[in-house]
Order: structure tokens, then C-alpha cells, then sequence
């Protein structure tokens, strides 16, 4: 739990920026039986980057790390698009993008566990040729569809609150289900942080690499289902464009070690929500268009190195001295950003 | 000799808390040039992290250090380095993916023009391995070598920085008779150039054949220091555990008839690994498996457990054949093995002891079927408290615990499976005189207990002292097979493995 507190202090940081900029910017209103409001909005539009971090959190977690769900959302939303636009009814939609979700995570999972190519390099693939395939079911087009079943998933309300908010809600339930209720994310912990003892205490390390890649496929084919039906469209090339990158950065921010083994789905939500308050801060707050990449950067810069202990401790120590390791820390020298 | 020179290196009341703990409180410590010193204490007494103390890695907490007269802290071990204190830890922390040349010359490349001079870094660091007796291919990665020539090129990683003092912390553990007297030839002779050793062992005999004097320390506190020659080795022990130790004989009273073979191997072998064997382990027996480092004791070992293939032979168990191809297959047949190497092998670095303990239950039930909590707790505590794991805290992550309790929690993940062949590589390496009479006695109460073990010791006493039967071993060979009866001693042992089994 204390590794949450950082995240957390900093996210308070950044809503409380806004509420200077913004006096309004913590009223949440009913509008047409709807939740309107500032924070609503960066929960509903940070919805699709929490869902590809919570799967990119597990992945992590095993000492891996998943390119492609980026090229996974486009794909997912070309695919639920065209069935639509075919006719096809909204359910047989969904379930044949995730379907196809799925392989395609199981694919990444059989590269890595399988074979044994490096997790970064077996998912560069799909990251590469998924976009081509996102293009390839979309005939290089962008797909409108006029769907209002569809439209629910990433626009719709569902007793006042946004559906994308549940849906992640539900998600996030179901992984902390699965991992910290039932023993998935011991093992994958353990996985993660050691593989060769785990196998030789018996955890079967390739199927459970498999499912967390399936996993993160999934969130990121649902993540690409809200992005398209948000604006009712499928476009190949730039849905989910950069959200690997969003999300590798969330769960970092949120604690989870790139080296693998512990991982927070706390801290990942927090992470998410960072980066999504930093985006609506930017514009909320007027920064020029022309130099929003470079201040985003900066405030990143920033949270990283508040997240650092050992970064934390010449601060405070003043400079010079090195930081005392504790024994925790003299095995294993970790990236802990 | 009697006139005792100045101390190169003075420690007085040193002190250190860690949460919870105090780790250290008011040890003193004198190194004189031209001594080896031995650092004596159980598990836990302290040992590493005074030296850890004194190399700058953790900041003492109290009390003060005098390097040649002078008040000094180090901030870091590269301060340490500097000022001529070199270290060669328990556990080798090379980087296993470079060269040798380049473990043993790392931050101190030779240059030419900023470039490293590749050439006149092989060079060096063949002489640094000659003044070893070393003769190795300093191009090849280091991970070609096995675990103790892996630690002898640390030794040349250390003596290389022109030390004051060399701080050696179990740099035995993984050797074998030969390379001890080697490495003894080697610390004898930088004794005569003054430098004054620091050495810690828990191996008395080897206490007792290099070190001058020695101090003692238990549970965090000092004993006091001794000449070695002064100090018999019944008194060393008793001051180590603050209690006389009573004496272990063979643990085994009566002789016991075995006739219900658990696990037999035929012929079972993997190329280059190991020689195709046949051993046959009866339930309730204890198999001893001798012979030097390298001999294909471990390669037996995981050939059981199915952690290698087999390239030849077939495996009963109970009387039916079975293909042991993975740890599971064999964890389904009750075949559990606690590795040699508990850092690569056994440990998960990041976990609890809880979760390290309850890790192989957990793996054999699969991710969906939970060990219930409860359940988790009551066994993490029957185990913590019957291997005596200290500390006695579950939620504790198991790196920061000792050697020897890290060892007893991977024993603890095997014995709430309940295994009927336990397969123990090395469980007593590098702890310490009460843990391991207790594992010793644990083995010996499981066997009576009806549970087969095979168990690998390079302490031929050990293996003699606690087995039914000795299987002996040399050159990735079994080449023996002898009864430990009356007539079976270590000297006996010896004997066979020098003589590849051709005398008996």
C-alpha cells in the first residue's frame, strides 16, 4: 500500500493545479439523466487506457511487455465496424472481435513462451503487421456505422454513469478477482520474478505467460471496441495509436518494476488516471497546442523521479552521498521509476 | 611472531538496527597485517552485515572504523575498494554473460586513448589468474566455467585492486577439496605480503588449518576475539551457539531392511551430462551421494526430478514406469528436490516466506484452487516454527532473510507436498553449525518417517553420518555402490572416489 501513496499524492496535485485554473472543475452535474462534469470526463475518456494497462500490468508482471495492443485496439474496432456494417447484429460483433482478440494475444503469448522470442521483439511483430491487418479489414477506409446498440459501449449511460466507467469497473473486478482472490497473480509474480525456480517448484510458467498476452489482448480489443464506438468508426491507422506507450508508462508510474514480479493494479488505475489528467490539465489549462508533447514529458519526468527512492533520498540527503540501500535493496539492483 | 604490529584496520562498538532488529550492538574488530582472521557465528550472528557495514554498504549506525590509524566511512563499496579494502562475497555477483578478462578487469579496463586496450586486458588478467595458478580462457564467457572456478575468478577480481585488507565471506562453499588448498596457497601467500585476510567459513577444519586468530560474534553481539591455536574446536562451537552441542553420531540406530523399492532408474542417462546409471531408492532410505564438485551429482539429481531430459534409460516409480519429463510429472509422483543453487533454483527474490513456502502446493492445485488462507497460515506457521525460520515473520520478503533461513524456507516448500522421495542437493551448504545439525536431524526423522531421501553433500561426514547407503561418483560416473555399515569411513570413502571404484 505504500507504494500507492506517491502516485496518489501526485494525482491530488494535478486535480488540485485544476481546480486553480478551474473553480468548476470538481462540480459534477446531472444533465439529462447523465453525469456530467470534468473528473467524469477523464474517467470515461481515460476509460480505454486503463483497460490496455491493467493487461499491460500483467504482462509486465511475468518480465514481459506487449507492443502491440495498440495495433490490437485498431483491430478490434475495424473488425466489430465491419460486421456492423454488414449487417451483422452488435452481440456477433463484439464476440467476434474479442474472438479474434484473443488468438492474436494467444499468438503473442505462443512467440514468447513458446519459442522463446523475446517478449519485446514477439509482439513488435503484431505491433508492425496488425496495423496492416487493421487496414486490411477496413479496405485502407475509415468505417462508419450508425449503430445506436453499438454507440452504448463507449457513449452510452447506464443509470447516470458513463458505460465505459463500468465497463472498466467490471474489468478490474474480474482481474483483481483472478489474481489476488485466486492464485493467478501469485504465480504470475512468481513467474516474473524468477522463472527458473518456478519451474522447478512446478508452475506450469508457459501457460500462464500465454494467458496474461491473451489477457492483455482482450482488454485491449474491448479498449478498441469503446475507442470506435465513441465516434462510431473504425480507423486502421490511428486508433490506439501510442497507448503501448501510455499504458507501459501508466503501469510504471503505478509501481509495477519493469524487471518484472510484483505488480499494483491499484497503482496501474492510478497511473492511468495520471496520464489522463495530465492531457485534460494541459488543455483545461491553455498550454500552447505546439508544445503540449514537451510539457507532458516534463510532468512525467517529474513524477518518475518523485517515485524514485533513491532519487527521493540524495534530495533529501543533500547531494553527494548516496542513498543507504536497505537490505532489501542490495540483491537486486531494480529500475523502480 | 610474538610481537603483535599494529592493527591495519580497527572496528570498536559498532552498531546496527535494522527495523525490528538490532543487527549489530558495540562489536569490535581488529585485522592485523600478515593474519588471516576468521569471522565466527551462526546464521544470523551478524557476520555479513558487519562486513557489510564495514565495505559501505549499509552506514554503521553507531561506533567508529580506523583504516591505518585514521578514522574512515565509507559510503559506498567503491569507496571501500579505493581505500584498499576488496570483497569476494558468499554468492558469486559476476556478470555471468562476459568474458572472463572482462569480470575480472570490470571498471578498471586497460585504456589506450580512452578506448579499451583489449589485448592488454586479456594479458592482465591472465597473470592475475597465473598468480591463482589459474590457467583459464579469459575470452571465454564466464558462464562457461562452473560455479567454482566462477568464484576463484572473483578472488582475481579482488586481489587485483592493490588491498589492504581482503574480506573473503564463505569462498568455499562451492569448492572442492583441491580448490580449497589452492585457494589457501593463494591466501597464504598474500599473508606474507602483508595483507591481512578477513575470512568467513563455516567449515571448522578449514578454520582451523588458515586462521590465526579469530573473532566471535552471536546474535549481534561480540564473544570475543581468540588466538585460533588457543581455542579448541568444542569451545569454538559452544561459543558459537552459546551452548555445548551435544555430539551427532550416525544418526541411524538399528539397521533397517528396505524392500520396497520407491524409485529405480535403469540405465538412465543424458549426454554429457551424466553417464548412464542405475539406483534404486527404497522408501524410508536415505541415499548418499558422494563424490567431488563436477561429478555429476546434481545431473542425477535433476535427471529424477525430471528438471533435464533424459536421453537414455526409463524411471519406475513404485513398480510402474514413468516418463518424468517435467518437475510436475515428477511432483505428481511425490518427488520433490531442493537445488543446489538456492539464489538461481529456488528462491522467488520478490515474495513473502509465506508465499515462497506455500509455492509448490500453490503450483501442484494450479492457479484456480487457491490454498486457502487459513490454511496457508497454519502450515507457514507449523514449518517457520518446526525449521525454526527467523525471523519468525511470514509477511517478511525472503531476500532480506539469511543464507541458512532462506535455505530452510525452500525445505519448507517441499515438505508440506509431503514428497515420498526428497531429493536435498547441498541442503547444508553455507549455514551453520546448529542449522545444520537441525536439517540433519529433520532428514533423519522424515526417513524413519517412511519418506525416501537422496541426499548430496560434498561433506563426506555428513553424507556417512546421515545415510543408509553411499552411492559414489567420479567423472559424471557412477562407479560405486557401498552399504554404510561399521566398516565404511570417510577415509574408506576417499579412497573410492580417487580410485574410481576399482578397489572395492
Amino acid at each position: 500500500m505504500r507504494r500507492l501513496v506517491w502516485p496518489a499524492v501526485v494525482l491530488v496535485l494535478l486535480l488540485a493545479l485544476n481546480l486553480f485554473f478551474t473553480p468548476s472543475f470538481f462540480s459534477i452535474e446531472v444533465k439529462d439523466g447523465h453525469l456530467y462534469g470534468s473528473l467524469i470526463d477523464i474517467l470515461r475518456f481515460g476509460a480505454p487506457l486503463i483497460l490496455v494497462s491493467l493487461g499491460m500490468t500483467l504482462v509486465i508482471a511475468t518480465g514481459g511487455i506487449d507492443l502491440s495492443v495498440g495495433s490490437v485496439v485498431a483491430i478490434s474496432g475495424a473488425l466489430a465496424c465491419l460486421q456492423i456494417s454488414q449487417d451483422a447484429s452488435v452481440f456477433t460483433a463484439v464476440t467476434l472481435a474479442l474472438g479474434l482478440c484473443l488468438v492474436l494475444g494467444a499468438w503473442n503469448g505462443f512467440l514468447v513462451a513458446g519459442i522463446g522470442i523475446q517478449p519485446i521483439i514477439a509482439t513488435l511483430i503484431l505491433m508492425v503487421a496488425g496495423r496492416g491487418l487493421a487496414q486490411l479489414i477496413t479496405d485502407g477506409q475509415i468505417i462508419t456505422v450508425n449503430s445506436p446498440a453499438y454507440k452504448v459501449i463507449g457513449g452510452g449511460y447506464w443509470l447516470t454513469v458513463p458505460f465505459g466507467i463500468l465497463i472498466v469497473l467490471g474489468v478490474l473486478a474480474i482481474t483483481a478477482f483472478l489474481t489476488r482472490r485466486l492464485a493467478l497473480g501469485l504465480l504470475i509474480e512468481s513467474v516474473g520474478s524468477n522463472a527458473e525456480a518456478s519451474r522447478l517448484a512446478g508452475i506450469r510458467a508457459r501457460g500462464i505467460i500465454i494467458m496474461v498476452y491473451a489477457f492483455a489482448a482482450l482488454c485491449a480489443g474491448v479498449a478498441g471496441l469503446m475507442i470506435s464506438s465513441n465516434v462510431s468508426s473504425a480507423d486502421g491507422n490511428n486508433a490506439g495509436l501510442w497507448i503501448e506507450l501510455d499504458a507501459i508508462l501508466a503501469v510504471v508510474i503505478g509501481g509495477t518494476s519493469l524487471a518484472g514480479g510484483r505488480f499494483s493494479l491499484g497503482g496501474t488505475v492510478l497511473g492511468a488516471l495520471i496520464i489522463q489528467t495530465l492531457t485534460t490539465t494541459i488543455y483545461s489549462i491553455g498550454v500552447p497546442p505546439e508544445t503540449t508533447l514537451l510539457f507532458k514529458a516534463l510532468v512525467v519526468t517529474a513524477v518518475c523521479l518523485v517515485q524514485s527512492p533513491s532519487f527521493r533520498a540524495k534530495v533529501l540527503r543533500g547531494r553527494g552521498r548516496t542513498a543507504p540501500p536497505g537490505p532489501a535493496a542490495e540483491k537486486k539492483v531494480r529500475v523502480s521509476l | 611472531m610474538p610481537v603483535v604490529p599494529e592493527p591495519v584496520l580497527t572496528m570498536s562498538g559498532i552498531g546496527k538496527q535494522f527495523p525490528g532488529v538490532a543487527a549489530l550492538d558495540g562489536v569490535d574488530l581488529r585485522l592485523l597485517p600478515g593474519e588471516v582472521h576468521a569471522l565466527m557465528g551462526e546464521n544470523g550472528a551478524g557476520k555479513s552485515t558487519l562486513i557489510k557495514v564495514l565495505t559501505g554498504v549499509h552506514p554503521a549506525d553507531a561506533g567508529t572504523v580506523e583504516l591505518g590509524g585514521a578514522a574512515v566511512a565509507f559510503a559506498s563499496p567503491l569507496e571501500a575498494q579505493r581505500a584498499g579494502i576488496s570483497t569476494v562475497y558468499q554468492e558469486v555477483n559476476l556478470c555471468a554473460n562476459l568474458s572472463v578478462a572482462e569480470n575480472i578487469l570490470l571498471g578498471r579496463e586497460p585504456r589506450r586513448m580512452g578506448r579499451i586496450d583489449w589485448k592488454r586486458m586479456r594479458a592482465r588478467a591472465g597473470e592475475l589468474l597465473a598468480r591463482l595458478e589459474l590457467s583459464l580462457e579469459v575470452a571465454a564467457p564466464l558462464s562457461s566455467y562452473s560455479l567454482a572456478v566462477q568464484q576463484m575468478v572473483a578472488i582475481a577480481r579482488a586481489v587485483d585492486i592493490d588491498a589492504r585488507v581482503l574480506i573473503l565471506d564463505e569462498p568455499t562453499s562451492s569448492l572442492d577439496a583441491d580448490e580449497v588448498a589452492q585457494l589457501f596457497r593463494v591466501m597464504r601467500r598474500l599473508k606474507d605480503e602483508g595483507i591481512a585476510i578477513l575470512f568467513v567459513s563455516h567449515f571448522l577444519d578449514q578454520i582451523y588449518e588458515i586462521s590465526d586468530r579469530m573473532t566471535i560474534l552471536r546474535n549481534g553481539r561480540l564473544v570475543g576475539e581468540y588466538l585460533t591455536r588457543e581455542l579448541p574446536q568444542v569451545e569454538l562451537v559452544a561459543k558459537m551457539i552459546g551452548q555445548e552441542l551435544a555430539v551427532l553420531e550416525r544418526l541411524h540406530g538399528e539397521a533397517k531392511v528396505f524392500d520396497r523399492p520407491l524409485v529405480e532408474a535403469r540405465g538412465l542417462g543424458r549426454v554429457g551430462a551424466i553417464e548412464p546409471f542405475s539406483l534404486t531408492v527404497h522408501e524410508g532410505e536415505v541415499v548418499g551421494l558422494a563424490g567431488l564438485l563436477g561429478s555429476g551429482r546434481t545431473e542425477i539429481a535433476r535427471l529424477l526430478f525430471g528438471a533435464d531430459h533424459a536421453s537414455t534409460g526409463e524411471i519406475a516409480v513404485g513398480g510402474t514406469p514413468q516418463s518424468l519429463r517435467t518437475p510436475r510429472a515428477a511432483m505428481a509422483q511425490k518427488i520433490a528436490f531442493c537445488s543446489e543453487n538456492r539464489k538461481a533454483d529456488g528462491l522467488i527474490p520478490d515474495l513473502t516466506v509465506r508465499e515462497n513456502i506455500i509455492l509448490a502446493l500453490q503450483a501442484t492445485r494450479g492457479w484456480t484452487r487457491p490454498v486457502p488462507r487459513d490454511q496457508q497460515d497454519e502450515l507457514v506457521d507449523r514449518y517457520v516454527k518446526a525449521l525454526k525460520i527467523s525471523p519468525p515473520n511470514p509477511e517478511h520478503l525472503v531476500r532480506n532473510l539469511s543464507g541458512g533461513n532462506q535455505q530452510k524456507v525452500v525445505l519448507a516448500r517441499w515438505l508440506i507436498l509431503e514428497p515420498r522421495l526428497l531429493i536435498l542437493d547441498e541442503p547444508t551448504r553455507g549455514i551453520d553449525v546448529g542449522a545444520k545439525a537441525e536439517i540433519q536431524r529433520l532428514v533423519a526423522e522424515l526417513s524413519d518417517g517412511g519418506m525416501a531421501v537422496l541426499f548430496i553433500s560434498a561433506e563426506l561426514e555428513e553424507v556417512l553420518r546421515l545415510s543408509h547407503k553411499v552411492q559414489v561418483l567420479r567423472d559424471r560416473r557412477l562407479v560405486a555402490e557401498l552399504p554404510n555399515d561399521a566398516g565404511l569411513t570417510s577415509d574408506v570413502l576417499m579412497e573410492t572416489i580417487a580410485s574410481g571404484g576399482r578397489a572395492s
